[in-house]
């Protein structure tokens, strides 16, 4: 698949995570649009995946550790072929399966149910680790929020990754600088991130979130590490693809009203069709 | 009567002897030589994992295994097994129902000297508010080992609760038969009910012998799993006595007693006294001394058989 085809999912995956939000007048839009890129490299030419075969012990796992950005693992699955685009719609709604964070029993695709940050990047590393007891060669990935870190249970998972040399694992952190309450920096600074990975015995990759070739590069880098696992430290914009949400706290937990919405649909829109006729910026 | 031996010790040994039959990982925070997984670690070092004193990854940590097919024991102190990692357990095994069963040792108030901090009287009733959950409470060797294999047997999460304290033995190995949400009729008897589990079935035995000598013929049933609980055996007793006692080694508050009391209710309306701690931290001392201090005796059990047979009485 040609790198095009690959922003085009990415940006189906915004208008189907924005539809589901706008609908349901709740979600977290402005940390789903800053991992689409990274997941549709992962779904779309990473992962050794089959939608047909979503339970396939051989699988390669992936755990959305920043669980409230479901929407935006939802757009990617349905991309994918896990279940109908449409499907994507019905976010949150009572009488749906897709639920507000990633349900592993409902939603087909879903190696993990998360939501509680800390959490997922935790159960990566027992998915991770269990691939070692049991001689299987799949790889486990992650996203983690940088917000997220300020979670205590994320560095208990990173001793725990690097003392059982879990080189089978990539996480990456959705490096948007923002949380609910503001910046990071000035909620409670995570920083260096990359420094702490590093001492936690990480192998650390830094790249741009939105580019899709870094994103490709930084995973096979981290296939040809023994005895490490890998933190990509992905510096992304959040609400990334929308242009009023873009670096704006405001927009992490809030649904578009009618206009906004449409405005986003048709700034993706704008963006897809620049694509197909060519343009991959 | 065999000498006497903590859960704890027979939870090592039912890991080490089923881990030939079934193919499960043990994870522990640090605290192998307590829990005694490490009985099981010096048989299956390949089977066992350490993830230091970190007890919410652990339990996080046990539920990826768990998604991937493989069982997993995650053990620490009951204090941190519920307490610390409740939102753990919750959350990524509880809600998604996987295969963690969570080995929690040194509950209630027994664990003595070391007092408060780590004397969990609240466990339970954490543990039952989360769907999904199973929760036993074994009360000696046999009953161990027929609860370890039954969790293991049991498809979604399991709370196995053991003691520090040595018990003594109730039960014969070589012919009980645990099943799982079913109480176990240890005595007959029609003028009232003791309902325990684990190191109170001991206190409540001789509160019955202690009622005999008074003309009081005390039932006694032992309900080792608390969740799902055997509704049928609870009823039947309020029905054919009229007068319940609970006795368990937690707060009174949402465990055992609580827990019979919501049957009662829905049921067969009787007296429900409940013996435990009454809403109190508890505080170093030796284990005996404490049983004492807090009313986990058998004289005082047979106390409150005889209130609730005074209050059956007088409705």
């Amino acid at each position: 698949m040609n790198k095009t085809q690959v922003a085009i999912h990415a940006y189906n995956a915004r208008k189907h995570a924005l539809e589901g939000i706008y609908n349901a007048q709740s979600g977290h839009p402005g940390g789903s649009l800053s991992i689409c890129d990274i997941l549709s490299v992962l779904y779309f030419e990473v992962m050794n995946i089959d939608p047909k075969d979503p339970k396939n012990p051989e699988r390669d796992r992936f755990v959305l550790s920043k669980g409230h950005c479901a929407p935006a693992l939802y757009g990617i699955l349905s991309e994918r072929g896990y279940f109908p685009t449409e499907d994507c719609a019905a976010l949150r709604r009572t009488d749906s399966y897709i639920q507000g964070h990633p349900d592993m029993k409902g939603v087909p695709g879903v190696d993990m149910s998360t939501g509680s940050l800390g959490q997922g990047i935790s159960a990566a590393c027992g998915m991770a680790l269990a691939a070692k007891k049991t001689d299987k060669d799949y790889r486990v990935y992650a996203i983690l929020g940088d917000g997220e870190l300020e979670e205590g249970q994320v560095w208990e998972a990173a001793m725990f990754a690097a003392h059982y040399k879990l080189d089978n694992l990539t996480a990456f952190i959705d490096n948007n600088g923002l949380q609910i309450d503001g910046n990071i920096d000035t909620v409670m600074s995570p920083n260096p991130i990359d420094e702490k990975f590093r001492a936690f015995g990480w192998n650390v990759i830094a790249i741009d979130a939105h580019d899709y070739d870094a994103v490709q590069n930084a995973v096979n880098a981290a296939k040809t590490v023994k005895g490490k696992p890998t933190m990509v430290l992905a510096r992304s914009v959040k609400g990334k693809g929308v242009s009023f949400m873009e670096n704006n706290p405001a927009w992490h937990g809030a649904a578009p009203k009618k206009e906004q919405y449409e405005l986003a649909i048709s700034e993706l829109d704008a963006k897809i069709a620049e694509l197909k006729a060519g343009g991959t910026k | 009567m065999a000498d006497k031996k903590a859960t704890r010790e027979s939870y090592g040994e039912a890991l080490a002897v089923f881990g030939e039959k079934y193919d499960f990982l043990v994870m522990d925070a640090d605290l192998s030589k307590s829990t005694k997984t490490d009985t099981f670690k010096k048989k299956y070092p390949e089977r066992f994992i350490n993830t230091g004193i970190a007890e919410g990854n652990m339990m996080a940590t046990a539920a990826g295994i768990a998604t991937t097919g493989r069982t997993v024991f995650a053990s620490s102190f009951a204090m941190f097994a519920a307490g610390r990692a409740f939102e753990q357990v919750r959350n990524s095994i509880a809600y998604p129902n996987l295969n963690v069963k969570i080995g929690a040792t040194h509950a209630g108030i027994s664990v003595g000297e070391d007092g408060a901090s780590h004397q969990c009287l609240e466990d339970i009733g954490v543990m039952r508010t989360i769907p999904n959950m199973t929760i036993i409470s074994p009360a000696d060797h046999a009953e161990t080992m027929g609860a370890v294999e039954a969790a293991i047997k049991h498809d979604g999460p399991v709370y196995l609760r053991f003691g520090r304290l040595g018990v003594p033995q109730i039960f014969d190995e070589s012919d009980y038969r645990f099943e799982l949400g079913k109480g176990v009729m240890l005595a007959e008897g029609n003028d009232a009910a003791i309902i325990a589990n684990a190191l109170m079935i001991t206190p409540a035995l001789e509160a019955r012998e202690l009622l005999k000598n008074e003309g009081i013929n005390a039932r006694v049933i032992n309900i080792h799993t608390i969740k799902p609980i055997d509704k049928e055996i609870i009823a039947c007793a309020a029905r054919e006595t009229g007068a319940i006692v609970t006795a368990e080694e937690h707060n009174v508050l949402c465990g055992l007693g609580s827990a019979v009391a919501e049957t009662v209710c829905e049921t067969c309306i009787a007296p429900v006294m409940r013996v435990g701690t009454q809403d109190v931290f508890g505080r170093s001392g030796k284990p005996a001394e404490l049983m004492e201090l807090y009313g986990l005796t058998a004289a005082n059990i047979a106390q409150n058989v005889r209130t609730a047979i005074a209050v059956k009485k007088s409705r």
